[in-house]
């Protein structure tokens, strides 16, 4: 499979698995982004995921091409999602095996943190109220709030 | 990287410019002055960003209201602000630029950023004139401020022989042209002719948006025909035809589906895509 993609249907997580499959694996590590139904004190109905996939395609296969080289493991991949998703629905899967269990865990959490702040993906969520915002956007759009630079993951509030 | 100084922006702007026989801090190539354009082109890759001035240079127009660091030891050049800059925040490493830089930009500053070696005095550029260090577009690390001040006791002046000396880590230059820059009024006239031809001519741009952009543009892409010679430019064109909040800082630049940076200057048929803050997983 491609080291990252996205998809505009539910996630088939083990059809991924099967694809790292490899004889000289001792073990495989996963992690699975799940929809929520609240964050930051707001109920939440119900997200949308859209990306720059030209280039988030390029920028996703370079942090699992990083995260092969870094931590040694024998294979690794991402999909994320697009669309419109409900809450519980999988938004993003990460998959790693490697010889130990050690490299697979660390690789892993290092494909979904740079993920997060690296690839541009964007998420709206709409609220029970009926009201919607874009996350990281919206809320900081105030003059003078230059979170990029101040405070890089002070907004990291997600899953 | 957590280990590492933070890196502040030390914009040199103390020099008395005579052969330009004008202020060269206050020089306009890219329709703002030289020392604000250098003091945004630092903002964009330091944690914080000052101007270094002389006692007597604090409340001039171009200098006030920007952050400040005053010489301490006026009259002896640009180490005077270096060391200045080192004696007020012993902790901090300093990416040191000159404000008489035109041609720098962001993807030389990067590329100094992300080879910088935090364990010696400094990393700085090779001259692509004569192979030796450039002193004016370089970080000096805090174990350097001992070192400096010490040097400057001593009554030397040269920080390009100070580097020399030093524990420097040097680079080759990815854009030889990168620091070449502007002393004399013909050089001056060559220079701004040079940007002006660039910027005069209309280009066609295709822009598109995405996420809280797209909305607020109304729309995905647009063709536009515009002026604007850099990304920086054309932001600040479409933000008054359309409300965007974001400001550039909390967005990144995309020119043909590859991270770009602010100043890159744009061609005829790029695409162009302001990337809002990210919010994936």
């Amino acid at each position: 499979m491609k080291p990252f993609s996205f998809s505009n249907t539910a996630l088939s997580l083990d059809a991924y698995r099967r694809e790292l499959a490899d004889d000289a694996a001792g073990g495989y590590a996963s992690f699975e982004g799940w929809v929520r139904n609240h964050n930051e004190g707001h109920a939440v109905t119900r997200l949308e995921y859209e990306a720059f996939e030209a280039l988030a395609n390029k920028e996703g296969e370079r942090i699992v091409n990083e995260a092969i080289a870094r931590f040694g493991i024998l294979k690794a991949a991402c999909v994320h999602r697009v669309g419109s998703l409900a809450i519980g629905d999988v938004a993003v899967w990460v998959g790693v095996s490697s010889k130990h269990r050690a490299e697979a865990f660390a690789a892993c959490r290092y494909i979904i943190d740079e993920v997060k702040h690296r690839v541009p993906i964007w998420k709206k969520e709409h609220y029970v109220n009926g009201d919607s915002g874009w996350v990281n956007c919206e809320r900081c759009a105030v003059p003078g709030h230059d979170h990029t630079h101040e405070h890089p993951h002070a907004h990291d509030h997600n899953h | 990287m957590s280990a590492d100084a933070p890196l502040f922006g030390l914009v040199l702007a103390g020099g008395a410019s005579t052969r330009m026989q004008r202020d060269k801090a206050a020089i306009e190539y890219h329709g703002q002055s030289q020392l604000h354009w250098t003091f945004h082109l630092l903002s964009q890759v330091c944690a914080a960003t000052f101007v270094s001035v002389r006692p007597d240079q604090r409340e001039e127009p171009t200098r006030a209201g920007l952050p400040q660091i005053v010489d301490r030891q006026p009259g002896i050049g640009p180490l005077a602000g270096i060391s200045a800059a080192l004696y007020a925040h012993p902790k901090a490493a300093w990416l040191v630029v000159a404000c008489d830089l035109p041609f720098l930009n962001e993807q030389t500053l990067r590329y100094l950023i992300e080879h910088r070696d935090p364990q010696r005095l400094a990393t700085a550029f090779k001259s692509s004139h004569d192979g030796l260090p450039e002193p004016l577009c370089a970080i000096w690390e805090p174990a350097a401020r001992e070192p400096v001040l010490a040097y400057v006791a001593a009554g030397k002046q040269c920080p390009r022989k100070f580097l020399i000396n030093a524990d420097t880590l040097l680079l080759d230059l990815p854009d030889a042209r990168a620091l070449d820059n502007v002393n004399t009024a013909d050089e001056y006239r060559t220079t701004v002719a040079a940007f002006g031809a660039k910027a005069d001519k209309p280009r066609t741009l295709r822009v598109q948006y995405y996420a809280i952009l797209r909305e607020q543009a109304g729309r995905s892409e647009e063709t536009l025909d515009t002026t604007a010679a850099t990304p920086a430019e054309l932001y600040a064109e479409l933000r008054q035809r359309h409300p965007f909040q974001l400001n550039p800082a909390q967005l990144k630049v995309a020119l043909n589906s590859d991270f770009s940076d602010w100043n890159t200057p744009l061609r005829h048929g790029d695409t162009v895509v302001f990337i809002p803050p990210v919010a994936g997983g």
